[in-house]
């Protein structure tokens, strides 16, 4: 398998903000990738880099081993950006403007591709609405069209979502997972950290212009967060004296958090020895939400920590 | 070159689809300057041995092509800042020269189309020659290209919309209007004649006029370097700032 996106020692500032502080990733052919952060995390201008839209300081980029600068036309053509901005040409219609984008990628007579991706995004009986006359669900949707006239094998999707209705964007997942399925790579930022832990394989947590996590999805659930073991006693016992202490009680359930999954086995045998008979057990795993909040809350423990250490 | 060719496309079809504002207005304008002077010179006033009217005819006619020109490529460039929309143009796979190319053809086509529309009007007003229809051409399309690639310049600097009308209200508006659309520099006085051969816009009008009757205040393949060595300037510029990425790629 092949690397679909590289990413090597990034860095920009804008005047003195450093936005990208050294962002090195690689993401493979094939991976529907997701890249989380807090706003001004420099998740755009990253994608940015990426797209030649943004010039940066150090590093390089490269798209299907096609370096994004000195070979960016290659580059390019590779790449499908779905742009942050709900941005639109207010001159042309639907139609009209998904025709000029195939143009400025070279490609002529690319009707039934567009008519494809109009029905796919819900899209095909405004074909001909002046985009000024669409609401904004719609006009994302145009943008999520227009990166895809090319049928790029790789497309980068900057919170996609953003102002779309919740049904409209299960018909936006379904399309752009059908996608993935077909080969192409998805990288995605997204707010909604829930659909992130729907659809990424694998996730870059940025912070302040750094990678502060970088893992699959399932990895990162169980590093970062754990699970959680729920126990419902029988006769609504009290827990035996070495188990006080290292669970909490909610709603009639003692709750376990759990490094690991081995220590499940101990638990259970403690509670056994001690006589506890078990009405319901349940193992649940944390959200990303969880993890996102520990590993930024982690960070700022870190950071912290370093300034302490200057100080002192 | 499908990339090229589909920005010129849309550039063309941005103004097309406005036509009204973009082509009808400036030929009414121009028709009104006509009608005014001409009225109040034309039985008084020979310039070069031409009749008035007929010697302000391709003035106006050059004036509204440049003007035009020059507002082409600016407003466009400008809105699709404001509106964001310029990343359309700036994903795809386009070269700078390429995008160069689209951006001045389409100019140098708006500026062409008003500058035609003003002499199919005026020219009922006033009997003109067309001594040699390819300085007309040459004059025409470089003066196009000029502005087209200035107003570039123009619409990539600008941030705001004033600012771009303050470029065309100090700076394109007093060069053109004082570049002996309305008169032949000879009525001026020594200095102002000097000052007049500073101006850029004054050669191409005076060359432009040249391929109409034969006559002209400077020679005409004096004009012609002139302009010619301007276009290339302008030309350089432009697609310096456009590989630079200057505002258009951070
Ligand atoms: N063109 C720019 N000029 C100045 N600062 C910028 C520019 N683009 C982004 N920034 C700054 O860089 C930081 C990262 O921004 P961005 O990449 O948009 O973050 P994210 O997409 O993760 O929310 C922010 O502090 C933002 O204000
Ligand atoms: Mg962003």
């Amino acid at each position: 398998m092949s690397v679909a996106v590289s990413i090597e020692q990034v860095e920009k500032r804008f005047g003195r903000l450093k936005a990208l502080d050294g962002v090195s990733l690689q993401i493979d052919e094939g991976e529907f990738f997701g890249l989380l952060g807090p706003n001004g995390a420099g998740k755009t201008t990253l994608i940015s880099c990426l797209a030649g839209l943004v010039r940066p300081d150090a590093g390089r980029l490269s798209v299907l081993g096609r370096d994004v600068v000195a070979d960016y036309r290659a580059a390019r053509t590779l790449l499908g950006i779905v742009p942050q901005e709900l941005v639109f040409d207010p001159f042309f219609s639907v139609r009209e403007t998904l025709r000029i984008q195939s143009g400025y990628f070279g490609i002529r007579n690319n009707d039934d591709w567009i008519d494809e991706i109009l029905a796919n995004l819900d899209l095909t009986s405004r074909a001909d609405t002046n985009m000024r006359r669409l609401s904004g669900g719609m006009k994302r949707r145009v943008l999520v069209a227009q990166a895809l006239v090319h049928k790029p094998p790789v497309i980068v999707l900057d919170e996609p979502t953003a102002g779309v209705d919740v049904e409209l964007r299960q018909g936006l997942w379904q399309f752009v997972q059908r996608l993935n399925r077909e080969g192409h790579t998805v990288i995605l930022t997204t707010h909604y950290l829930e659909e992130a832990e729907a659809l990424c394989g694998r996730i870059a947590m940025l912070k302040q212009g750094r990678v502060v996590a970088l893992d699959t999805t399932s990895n990162l659930l169980a590093r970062f967060a754990g699970h959680t073991l729920s126990v419902c006693l029988a006769d609504n016992a009290l827990l035996p004296e070495p188990l006080r202490g290292r669970a909490t009680l909610s709603e009639g359930r003692w709750v376990f958090r759990l490094a690991g999954f081995a220590e499940i086995e101990p638990l259970l045998r403690t509670l056994r020895e001690a006589g506890c008979g078990i009405d319901d057990l349940r193992l649940t795993q944390a959200d990303l939400e969880d993890v996102f909040v520990g590993v930024m809350q982690g960070e700022n423990d870190r950071e912290s920590g370093k300034v302490a250490d200057v100080s002192r | 070159m499908i990339g090229f060719r589909t920005l010129l496309y849309k550039e063309l079809l941005r103004f097309w689809k406005v036509g009204f504002q973009t082509v009808a207005a400036p030929v009414l304008s121009a028709l009104l300057y006509l009608l005014i002077f001409s009225h109040v010179l034309d039985e008084h006033v020979l310039v070069n041995g031409v009749r008035y009217a007929a010697f302000l005819i391709p003035g106006l006619v050059m004036m509204s092509l440049v003007q035009n020109a020059f507002a082409n490529s600016s407003s466009s460039l400008i809105q699709s800042k404001i509106t964001g929309s310029v990343v359309f143009v700036l994903l795809p796979p386009i070269s700078y020269v390429e995008f160069f190319l689209a951006y001045v053809v389409a100019a140098v086509l708006r500026g062409l189309m008003v500058g035609l529309g003003v002499l199919v009007v005026t020219s009922w007003f006033a009997p003109l020659t067309y001594v040699a229809p390819l300085w007309i051409l040459a004059f025409a399309i470089l003066g196009g290209g000029i502005l087209g690639a200035f107003g570039m310049i123009a619409g990539i600097w600008a941030d705001k919309f004033d600012q771009l009308a303050g470029f065309q209200n100090f700076l394109i508006m007093p060069l053109t209007m004082l570049s002996g659309v309305f008169y032949s520099i000879h009525s001026l006085p020594q200095f102002w004649q000097q000052v007049s051969h500073l101006n850029p816009v004054f050669y191409m009008i005076d060359g432009f006029r040249y391929g109409f009757f034969g006559v002209s205040d400077v020679p005409p393949e004096t004009s012609l370097i002139v302009v010619g060595a301007s276009f290339l300037v302008v030309s350089v510029a432009t697609l310096m700032l456009l590989r630079s990425g200057y505002k258009l790629r951070s």
